[in-house]
């Protein structure tokens, strides 16, 4: 259980304090009724090795901001910095994203999915899959490394996806509303194993989603969206200690008034 | 066993039906040969069938594989450079409006009497389908997960061979099934111009000889050719794309 994820980068990107800062931007989109703003006036940082959650109601703009930052786009107004480079390329360096469906390749097997990150740098096929195998050990997924996703449950090829994200090896995890195709069930496992997970494996995060619950146990600190034009309205900073367990966590009264606040906060 | 019996049924239902009609006394052999009759010149023809359908068989196999070498390399070089898509699309259509039957005597008055002809044509018609399928295949890929691909840093080359080839297989296997269906077409259109063997100026031949059933059971025979290449095809699919049989959707 003490196997030490390997870092596939090269040299590590020396981080900043600040692992990811989005200052004033602004972002269009061209459609047919016109000019439509997603993104205005947004201020948003986050520090290194902590886990940030953005909350917002759906179209105010959560994955153009993910995108943004992973160097997919960039902002029509303002500056994005991931890992401390503002240029697009860097931003792409710096960042893994990790998208709503799971994109899993249905012709690979789980193992072989998960070692595509390492492959897309130039590793071999069969010393990615040998670098990717401790992680399937150490993440709940022993003995399903052969399975092809159409065989695995969504939970399964959620975290058969993430794995993917962190053997990308990049200082910053973008996790796009990873859990809104699960049933509730999963979901609330999922939460807890991502909560392990990233105890175990401590990376800035900024996860995405539109469930305040998911949001305060998961993250360190919940950053509220108000609707289109998206902005940050609240900031909110979550005091438990880790590891969580759902049941005292979630059931606390100091879980319900943060709770509140963030429904609050969305709501204005 | 149980799926092919409906198959099985129809095609006695046919071949009986067949039978009657060409039982009628005011029809003509000339016109229509009965199955038994062509049942009996299979038999008593066999050799000749034969050593002619090997050559037919021969066309149809290289001028198939000609198309599938062209058809998915161009698709393939298409789907890379865009503009060379939007330039050569409209030619790849215009290209199987040509009929045939008039390109046929050209192919041999520019190739000679010799398996040249024959293959083009093959090709040509089977070149079509193969291609438009891998491209539409090529470009069937998620664009979430083309955004993945560049997130994770994929080269193009990477994300060619590890998504976009892989995606579009079971598309070039339904313009491959097309092709093998189409390509005995093909040869026998490309003997018809030209040829001294092969099934396809067996049939013409017999056409102008009178021998009816002979006809006949060279049109059998390339029937037949073609529905073992479909299966074949078929075969080769399951085998070469497991994960499209494992999905249910």
């Amino acid at each position: 259980m003490q196997t030490k994820i390997e870092a596939p980068a090269p040299e590590p990107l020396s981080l900043a304090q600040t692992a990811v800062a989005v200052r004033g931007v602004r972002r269009d989109y061209r459609s047919r009724r016109g000019l439509l703003t997603a993104l205005e006036g947004l201020d948003l940082k986050v520090h290194e090795r902590e886990v940030l959650a953005v909350v917002g109601p759906s179209g105010c703009g959560k994955s153009t901001l993910l995108e943004l930052i992973a160097g997919l786009q960039e902002p029509d107004a303002g500056s994005v910095e991931a890992g401390g480079m503002g240029d697009r390329q860097r931003r792409l360096d710096a960042c893994a994203y990790l998208p709503q469906r799971d994109l899993l390749l249905p012709w690979r097997d789980a193992l072989a999915n998960a070692a595509l990150a390492l492959e897309c740098q130039g590793v071999s096929k069969a010393e990615a899959r040998r670098r990717a195998a401790p992680l399937f050990e150490r993440f709940g997924l022993a003995e399903f490394e052969r399975s092809r996703p159409a065989e695995l449950s969504g939970g399964m090829r959620q975290r058969v996806a993430f794995l993917r994200t962190l053997l990308a090896g990049r200082p910053v995890l973008l996790l796009d509303e990873p859990f809104a195709a699960l049933d509730a069930i999963t979901r609330a496992s999922m939460q807890e194993w991502l909560a392990d997970a990233l105890a175990a494996e401590p990376r800035t995060v900024l996860l995405v989603t539109h469930d305040t619950e998911e949001a305060l146990f998961v993250a360190d600190r919940v950053a509220v969206m108000s609707p289109r034009p998206g902005r940050v309205v609240d900031e909110i900073a979550v005091p438990f200690a880790r590891p969580r367990h759902r049941k005292e966590t979630v059931t606390g009264p100091a879980f319900t008034e943060l709770r509140q606040r963030a429904l609050e906060a969305l709501e204005r | 066993m149980r799926r092919y019996l409906p198959a099985a049924l129809l095609l006695a239902l046919f071949v009986a039906a067949w039978q009657g009609v060409a039982s009628i006394h005011s029809v003509d052999n000339l016109t229509l040969a009965s199955p038994v009759e062509t049942w009996h010149s299979l038999r008593h023809d066999h050799t000749l069938l034969l050593s002619n359908m090997w050559v037919t068989l021969e066309e149809v196999l290289l001028g198939l594989a000609i198309a599938v070498v062209a058809g998915a390399g161009s698709a393939i070089v298409m789907h890379m450079f865009r503009p060379l898509r939007d330039a050569a699309y409209p030619l790849l259509v215009a290209s199987q409006a040509i009929p045939i039957v008039v390109l046929a005597p050209l192919f041999v008055l520019a190739f000679d009497y010799g398996i040249g002809p024959k293959l083009a044509i093959v090709a040509l018609i089977c070149f079509f389908p193969i291609t438009v399928n891998m491209l539409d295949g090529l470009r069937s890929v998620d664009p979430e997960l083309l955004k993945l691909m560049r997130t994770l840093r994929a080269s193009r080359l990477a994300t060619l061979v590890k998504v976009e080839l892989p995606a579009s297989l079971p598309f070039f296997f339904s313009g491959l099934r097309i092709a093998a269906t189409v390509s005995v077409i093909g040869a026998v259109f490309g003997e018809w111009a030209g040829a001294d063997k092969g099934l396809g100026r067996l049939v013409l031949l017999g056409n102008n000889q009178l021998q009816t059933p002979r006809v006949y059971a060279g049109v059998v025979i390339l029937t037949l050719i073609a529905l073992i290449l479909f299966a074949l095809v078929t075969l080769a699919e399951r085998v070469a794309v497991p994960w499209n049989r494992e999905t249910p959707a």
